[in-house]
């Protein structure tokens, strides 16, 4: 009994291990590329590790390529993005959660079909309307495409927070003298940090992430984002892996140490907000 | 629910026709002013785009030819669905989908039930083992481009070295091989996904259910046939649907390995549609990829729908 107890602890422990090694090798990969020289990435037999540890290839795109514009557009954008995300979906997910009214199943279905539809059918449209508004090539169009792309799912989410929360709290502060508007800031929302928080990163990494749009709208230099700017590394030289590796390890960090610190919250937020089991 | 008040809000309380006195509760003018915002962006952001783009699937919309635009019926479906392109455009889209939805789940399953149990550092293991999950998908294709390529890459060194190929291959220059790799990124994405949404749900289930199972006889197997399996039914049918749909909508992956080479042959209908808009600047016929794309989602969707009774499971 004992005996087939270790034996079974032992193949979960081999097959855990397994796919820890499937999830992190890439990334293992992608770091020691980055701190190759030029001679050592291109040289046979591959070196599991570095000869020689060296942060030319990061020196080089800070120096050539001004990746740090391209980090603080990124930035700047998921930023303004997940919280006007977080703001506008907070609204809509509490009013959702509490009241019943005329035309909420619709909201609601409405919310749900922009997620079954692919974004780029709207595509071309969208970008006519950026033109006309005279705001392709500005990070403005990003912020305000990647907003409207994340409030209905945010939405949806928000809601499932808020219905976990009694109804109890803000009718005993609105009893208190406190508007609806003001029980839900004061009391509420410090509650529901954590649902906050999650949905703000989530938000935060999906912008920080995404490409079509970004590539669709932006072409100048001194608005490109980070992955705009790497697609333009693909075409311009035919992919110099180096500075290449050492760009996706820059750009990564920031969503692994978001993810790192929050996962717990994040994971749980998203299971409990999305589906109801 | 109990919690919720009823509240009448018609549509005609909200704009009044005519008149300069009306009467809104006061709640009603609240929901409306908080759902403002949101209904206002996705109607012009979202739902505007999307109407116009339907309509110009119907048009012969040419970034060429913008003085001589007008509704052409239904040539660029035709134009689409009789092109040299389109059947391996829509096997590579179904391969896509369906290889990445087994192996997706089967690993995140697997994954799930090992974690279920609590061990030491599994807070760290998750974090770990579910970061894919959270990196863009214009960045994993670029790692396993390099991971994949032909001279210089890590998959043929440790092929070779574990003595299953002679040679080194050539992935991303030969069209089957080349699938097969943008699958096996997509892959190694979305298993963290499912390995959460099965997790989640194996970890609401009561104890006191294995408990009575046991206490009928039940061993270890069939428990899991009988307790474990229906419990998380609906939360499996809901999260497949949903990764159906956003893997056949999810281009980056492929965009950054490929772009759809070798000649094409690793197009899919998303990678297919922004090659139409980004370098064919055709956008009658992108969006008539885009319509296609849709129908087939509806089908899908109202079959797959109705062959499991997947609105039992809740609505997401």
């Amino acid at each position: 009994m004992h005996r087939e107890h270790l034996g079974w602890r032992t193949g979960r422990a081999i097959v855990l291990t397994l796919f820890l090694a499937f999830a992190i090798f890439p990334l293992y990969w992608i770091i020691i590329t980055s701190l190759k020289g030029q001679k050592e990435i291109f040289s046979l037999p591959i070196q599991y590790w570095p000869e020689q540890v060296t942060l030319i290839n990061y020196l080089e795109i800070f120096q050539i390529s001004h990746f740090q514009v391209y980090i603080w557009n990124s930035f700047l954008v998921s930023l303004v993005a997940s919280a006007m995300v977080v703001f506008i979906s907070m609204l809509g997910g509490y009013v959702l959660a509490r009241f019943s009214f005329q035309g909420k199943r619709q909201v609601m279905f409405g919310f749900l079909v922009t997620q079954m539809i692919p974004m780029f059918i709207g595509m071309a449209p969208l970008y006519m309307m950026m033109s006309k508004m005279h705001i392709l090539n500005s990070l403005f169009s990003l912020m305000l495409i990647y907003t409207v792309m994340l409030i209905p799912f945010c939405t949806i989410i928000m809601s499932g927070f808020f219905q976990r929360i009694p109804n109890a709290l803000e009718e005993a502060a609105m009893m208190d003298g406190c508007s609806r508007l003001s029980a839900l800031f004061r009391v509420i929302v410090p509650i529901m940090l954590p649902g906050i928080a999650a949905t703000f990163i989530f938000a935060f990494v999906q912008c920080w992430n995404e490409l079509i749009m970004a590539v669709l709208f932006i072409d100048e230099e001194s608005v490109k984002t980070i992955p705009v700017a790497m697609n333009a590394f693909i075409k311009k030289y035919d992919i110099e892996w180096g500075a290449m590796s050492a760009a996706t390890v820059l750009s990564v960090i920031p969503t692994m140490l978001l993810f790192a610190f929050c996962q717990k919250y994040l994971v749980e937020g998203l299971t409990q907000g999305a589906v109801k089991g | 629910m109990d919690t919720q008040k009823p509240i009448v809000m018609t549509t005609k309380q909200v704009v009044p026709e005519g008149k300069k006195s009306f009467q809104i509760s006061k709640e009603g003018r609240f929901i409306f002013l908080c759902l403002l915002p949101a209904l206002l962006f996705v109607s012009v952001f979202t739902y505007y785009p999307l109407v116009r783009g339907i309509i110009m699937s119907f048009q012969n919309y040419t970034l060429f030819d913008l003085m001589n635009i007008q509704f052409i019926g239904l040539d660029n479906f035709v134009n689409v669905l009789t092109s040299p392109d389109f059947p391996r455009v829509a096997m590579n889209s179904f391969y896509w989908v369906f290889f990445s939805l087994v192996f997706q789940l089967l690993f995140g399953f697997m994954l799930a039930l090992l974690m279920r149990k609590k061990f030491r550092g599994r807070g760290i293991y998750q974090a770990f083992v579910f970061f894919p999950w959270a990196m863009s998908g214009f960045l994993i294709g670029l790692i396993w481009r390099w991971m994949f390529n032909a001279q210089f890459g890590v998959i043929n060194d440790l092929l070779l070295k574990t003595g299953l190929i002679d040679a080194p291959i050539s992935f991303l220059a030969d069209g089957a091989w080349a699938m097969a790799a943008v699958i096996i990124a997509n892959i190694w994405y979305g298993v963290a996904f499912f390995a959460i949404m099965i997790l989640a749900a194996l970890q609401s289930i009561p104890e006191e259910l294995y408990e009575a199972a046991a206490m009928d006889g039940a061993g270890r197997i069939q428990q899991f046939w009988r307790v474990t399996l229906p419990y998380i039914m609906p939360t499996m049918l809901v999260t497949i649907l949903l990764r159906v749909i956003w893997i056949l909508n999810f281009p980056d992956i492929i965009y950054a390995m490929t772009n759809g080479a070798p000649a094409g042959s690793t197009h899919i209908f998303a990678t297919y549609m922004i090659d139409k808009v980004i370098f064919g600047q055709d956008y009658g016929q992108a969006s008539a990829v885009g319509v296609i794309i849709v129908l087939i989602l509806m089908l899908f969707t109202i079959f797959y729908v109705k062959a499991t009774k997947v609105e039992k499971g809740g609505d997401f």
